[in-house]
């Protein structure tokens, strides 16, 4: 049995220790499946859409592509954690242990500062949650995905599992039985709300897996920024995160959906994550994949109305042990439609990083452009980097750009920097740091800091 | 203030495994303007290049000094503290990186921990050398060098070596890919940067053309040949030079067998033969 190290350095791997309050047995079958739907007082149809997804999950046979999930076992995962009763509306009912954590990680300040609501997740269960007043007034709706399906059913049955179903992916049926948390948004025609929404992810219990589904509904010219950030305490054995996100944009919507995951290095990342844009709708997918010891995430715009827009910015960063195996897909589908893919991959200190991409053209988008751009640098010798795009045209009027490059930090590009004064660290920290700058800028500010202190602290020791 | 003094004795250098350098000899001190000539392949840029450091050349043998520092000794950035500067004649491109982040750590860098530079005093006086050098206003916030023209590359370059303030100066062909009104500017700004510091900064031109010279007046001018400086001369030197060409002085010298060209220097000359590595490996 491989054991697999555990971080030293790892910042936010504090553990406040076990405060879950119910836990079921480690593995899965049906009966755990109905219990957790049980626990959360389902209504009946949602607890046999949970049992059909895990018989589709079980006779699902794990895929044979992209990383290796060979290591992955099912049975040593705990699925569902309930850390405290019900959500919590005020911060004052939140319990201490929780709170402490959420102050190691800056959640109260960011709040203060950044945030017009707060969705925070920690261990299976939402337990925080507030909407500014200003979000209720204006009919937006940010609940956890559990809440939402008891306050808003109707709302949560159209749109839930329509644009993944549980039949998509092993993984999506894996989820669907288990789904636990998440965000649920919906903002109203015409609503356009200037700061972001921001939610925080934490697993905190030993191979605990996190199941979160998210669904976002951005009506008609309505416009949001979710922006979702991962941490998790580092343990020595794996761990299984994986979630599925659902976004509908409708006809001259646009939603921007932010994520930096930084999962401690043993954690199986595996998600999907798919939005669909009606007519002149604009779907933005930042992505940044730093932790875990293995994801497979491909963002997905399906473009089905015209002038419809796609775009993907995302880096991924990979060191010892790690393989990023993410990408991009944009299904162009209506007329004069376009996508933007722009892709960063740092390989270090024997990391792999692949690029894996998807564009298609329907045979009737014409008119549909598409731009990608793959940048990978390679650190050193041992580390290691793959480009796998897939372009599928169906139709002969439609463009598509397609760039990839893959380099080293350039001895010349160091050579100039030392020449002015800057020691070999910061030399090279500014060459990665000026590589990641299309991705970076995208970010709210405090999201850029904590990248750049991210980073910073990935590239320490990288030198000699 | 003190005045610098560059002190290179008998310094050889190769550049995979063939000597380029065969024993440089050179004094340059504060407020002096040395001009170093030469046709192509004799070189002069791996002068440049030794005395900064670039990886790509291995000293053979010699000492290179700045005052009291033995440049040889020393990593990149750190002679870049001691007071070196190299204005290169290709530099590089990075991208994502600002002009005014970059020379703000630059800046930094020289000071040391603590001592940082003020943003107010930074930007006051990056603003004033974008001017001077008539460079586009937006200059601190595109990306160090990224999408620039050759005559910005070398434009930059000279503001770099504005902000630093360094002893020494190395200016590696600063006028190739500058038009007539770049080079003036580029000409006047180190002619007054050199006057303005006094006896702080010496400064080592390396240029084929005469035209540079008419905007910074050299107080000598070296010829550099099959790598030695084969003569010295005031900056009647370079006049002559530029009408005549380099035939004259090879005859004078009795170089005539040797072809100057670079190209066809490889071929003729015997790769290993005289390279440093060679001698090493012998123990000559």
């Amino acid at each position: 049995m491989e054991q697999v190290p555990v971080s030293e350095d790892y910042k936010f791997g504090f553990n406040d220790g076990d405060i879950g309050i119910l836990k079921l047995d480690k593995g899965l079958n049906e009966a755990i499946v109905r219990e957790i739907s049980r626990i959360k007082e389902e209504p009946e149809w949602m607890t046999e859409f949970r049992v059909k997804a895990y018989h589709h999950f079980v006779n699902t046979p794990m895929q044979n592509w992209g990383a290796d999930l060979s290591h992955l076992d099912f049975e040593s995962i705990r699925y569902y954690v309930k850390p405290s009763e019900r959500a919590e509306h005020s911060w004052e009912d939140v319990p201490t242990e929780i709170k402490d954590t959420f102050e190691k990680l800056g959640i109260p300040e960011a709040e203060q500062k950044f945030l017009a609501g707060v969705s925070t997740q920690y261990e299976s269960e939402v337990v925080y949650h507030s909407i500014h007043k200003e979000l209720e007034d204006k009919g937006v709706i940010f609940l956890d995905t559990d809440s939402a399906l008891r306050e808003h059913p109707d709302l949560f049955k159209k749109y839930f599992a329509k644009l993944i179903p549980y039949t998509d992916n092993k993984f999506s049926a894996l989820n669907t039985a288990v789904w636990s948390g998440g965000s649920f948004i919906y903002v109203p025609k015409g609503v356009k709300l200037d700061q972001p929404l921001q939610s925080y992810f934490r697993i905190n219990s030993e191979n605990m897996g996190q199941f979160e589904r998210t669904l976002i509904i951005v009506d008609e010219g309505a416009d949001v920024h979710y922006v979702e950030g991962c941490t998790a305490p580092t343990y020595s054995t794996d761990s299984l995160h994986s979630a599925v996100v659902e976004i509908y944009v409708e006809k001259g919507g646009r939603c921007r959906y932010t994520t930096i995951q930084n999962w401690s290095n043993n954690v199986y990342n595996l998600v999907t994550k798919r939005a669909l844009c009606e007519e002149a709708a604009s779907m933005e997918w930042i992505d940044g994949n730093i932790g875990s010891k293995v994801t497979m995430k491909y963002p997905a715009v399906v473009l089905k109305g015209d002038y419809s827009k796609g775009t993907t910015i995302s880096i991924a960063v990979a060191s010892a042990g790690q393989h990023q195996d993410a990408g991009a897909k944009m299904i162009h589908l209506g007329r004069n439609t376009a996508s933007t893919i722009i892709s960063k991959s740092i390989a270090r200190n024997g990391g792999n990083v692949t690029y894996r991409g998807l564009v298609e053209h329907g045979a009737k988008a014409i008119g549909a452009k598409s731009n990608i751009e793959c940048d990978t640098i390679i650190m050193d010798e041992i580390s290691k980097s793959d480009t796998i795009p897939f372009n599928k045209i169906k139709n002969g009027l439609s463009t598509l750009e397609h760039e990839a490059k893959v380099s080293k930090v350039s001895e010349e590009q160091l050579f100039y920097l030392m020449s002015r004064g800057l020691s070999e660290e910061k030399a090279t920290e500014m060459i990665v740091m000026g590589f990641i700058e299309p991705f970076a800028r995208e970010l709210p500010m405090e999201y850029a800091v904590e990248l750049n202190q991210l980073m910073k602290m990935e590239m320490e020791g990288s030198i000699g | 203030m003190s005045q610098p003094k560059l002190e290179i004795t008998n310094l050889q250098a190769a550049v995979e495994d063939k000597t380029i350098l065969k024993g440089i000899n050179l004094t340059v001190r504060g407020g002096e303007i040395h001009a170093i000539m030469g046709p192509n392949g004799n070189g002069k840029s791996t002068l440049a290049g030794v005395l900064m450091g670039n990886p790509k050349y291995q000293v053979c043998s010699g000492t290179a000094t700045l005052d009291e520092a033995d440049l040889l000794a020393l990593p990149v950035d750190e002679r870049s503290k001691a007071g070196m500067f190299l204005a290169m004649q290709y530099p590089s491109e990075i991208g994502g990186v600002t002009n005014a982040d970059f020379l703000r750590s630059a800046v930094n860098a020289h000071r040391g921990e603590g001592n940082e530079i003020g943003l107010f005093p930074f930007v006051k006086k990056l603003n004033q050398s974008v001017k001077k050098l008539e460079m586009r206003e937006d200059l601190p916030h595109r990306y160090l060098n990224e999408g620039f023209s050759g005559g910005e590359k070398k434009r930059n370059e000279i503001l770099q070596m504005m902000m630093l303030e360094p002893k020494m100066a190395i200016l590696d062909e600063i006028d190739s890919g500058l038009d007539i009104d770049a080079l003036r500017i580029v000409g006047t700004n180190v002619t007054q940067l050199v006057k303005d510091r006094e006896q702080e900064m010496g400064v080592i031109l390396i240029t084929h053309y005469q035209r540079l010279l008419d905007y910074i007046q050299p107080d000598f001018v070296h010829v550099l040949i099959d790598g030695q400086i084969v003569k010295t001369g005031g900056p009647e030197l370079a006049k002559r030079l530029e009408e005549d060409g380099y035939d004259w002085l090879k005859e004078e010298l009795g170089l005539k067998s040797l072809t100057l060209e670079a190209d066809t220097e490889e071929t003729t000359r015997p790769a290993n033969i005289g390279a440093c590595g060679t001698r090493q490996k012998l123990g000559l």
